[in-house]
């Protein structure tokens, strides 16, 4: 597939994104490094917690999306970067063994005025799990490169 | 930090800082986020971003380990004076999530966290979700990371 710029993205249209099975090892490896809550270690004893059992960190959610948004179509993509994300949801835990899929949905394109070797793409992204549950939805801008930018 | 009814808005605490080294950089990159621009360093220097940089999410996580860090400080502390630590449910979502300057090789970003508003939970009895800005500097002062967070923290002390 050629790769993408900034003229290539459509409002309306859904990129899929593949999807990605979620292992006990990574789980726990992601939360020991970064997220070292009960939940996310396999090791909760008692208490009175909302969710049984092990679950992912929602920031090791939100990084294995990047790399399906990665693999899906940003590296190769003219991207340079987002600014940030405007809204994030987790909706739903993700257990060990859960098969994430996930697409984009463009949602708004502009020029920069600033700057006019980019535009940038406004997304609507969803990540589900292999029962259909909707387990994070963000919105975000991202950067991407001109096709003539490149080409002068 | 302590059970929902003794969060006020408005209490702020530092949470730590964290030097970005490039081989924990590119670590974090080649497990989630493989833009040249968190990869690479010679390729990093053609593109937007002018250098090796941490991913967006590398940072984030960084955020999220100090203050759960600074957290665990606080519950040994409670339990030290004979006291239940409080539990922390999870995460509703984030608004607002900035990146505002690249966090390059070698900076050391210092995370602060901010209670911004708290309401108790209409589906969930017993629980409250409290919302916290957090925010991080690079040495040099200048704000690298921003957003705010909503948790479900326990109404009631639970043993």
């Amino acid at each position: 597939m050629a790769k993408r710029f900034f003229e290539d993205f459509t409002v309306g249209e859904k990129l899929p994104l593949g999807s990605k099975q979620v292992t006990s090892a990574e789980i726990i490896a992601y939360a020991a490094e970064f997220d070292p809550q009960p939940a996310h270690l396999g090791d909760q004893t008692g208490g009175e917690m909302i969710i049984d059992g092990l679950i992912a960190s929602s920031w090791h959610v939100g990084a294995l999306f990047m790399s399906m948004i990665c693999d899906g179509f940003l590296l190769d993509s003219s991207s340079m970067g987002s600014p940030g994300i405007e809204t994030l949801k987790w909706r739903h835990p993700v257990r060990p063994d859960d098969t994430l899929s996930a697409f984009s949905i463009v949602i708004e394109t502009r020029t920069s005025k600033s700057r006019p070797e980019m535009g940038i793409v406004r997304f609507r992204h969803e990540v589900h799990n292999q029962t259909g549950d909707i387990v994070m939805w963000l919105e975000n801008p991202i950067l991407f490169g001109r096709r003539q930018a490149a080409s002068s | 930090m302590t059970t929902y009814e003794h969060i006020a808005i408005g209490d702020s605490f530092e949470c730590g800082s964290h030097r970005f080294s490039a081989e924990e950089i590119k670590r974090f990159a080649k497990l989630y986020d493989q833009q040249v621009f968190h990869t690479d360093e010679v390729a990093a220097k053609e593109t937007l971003l002018g250098a090796l940089c941490a991913s967006g999410w590398h940072t984030a996580a960084i955020m999220m380990k100090l203050f759960v860090k600074r957290l665990a400080d606080e519950n040994e502390k409670v339990k030290a004076r004979g006291k239940a630590a409080p539990a922390l449910g999870p995460s509703l979502g984030v608004d607002d999530l900035r990146w505002l300057k690249p966090v390059f090789v070698d900076d050391e970003i210092a995370f602060s966290a901010q209670i911004v508003g708290k309401r108790e939970s209409e589906s969930r009895p017993g629980w409250g979700i409290v919302s916290i800005k957090s925010s991080g500097l690079n040495q040099k002062g200048e704000p690298v990371f921003a957003c705010t967070g909503h948790i479900f923290v326990a109404k009631i002390e639970t043993d």
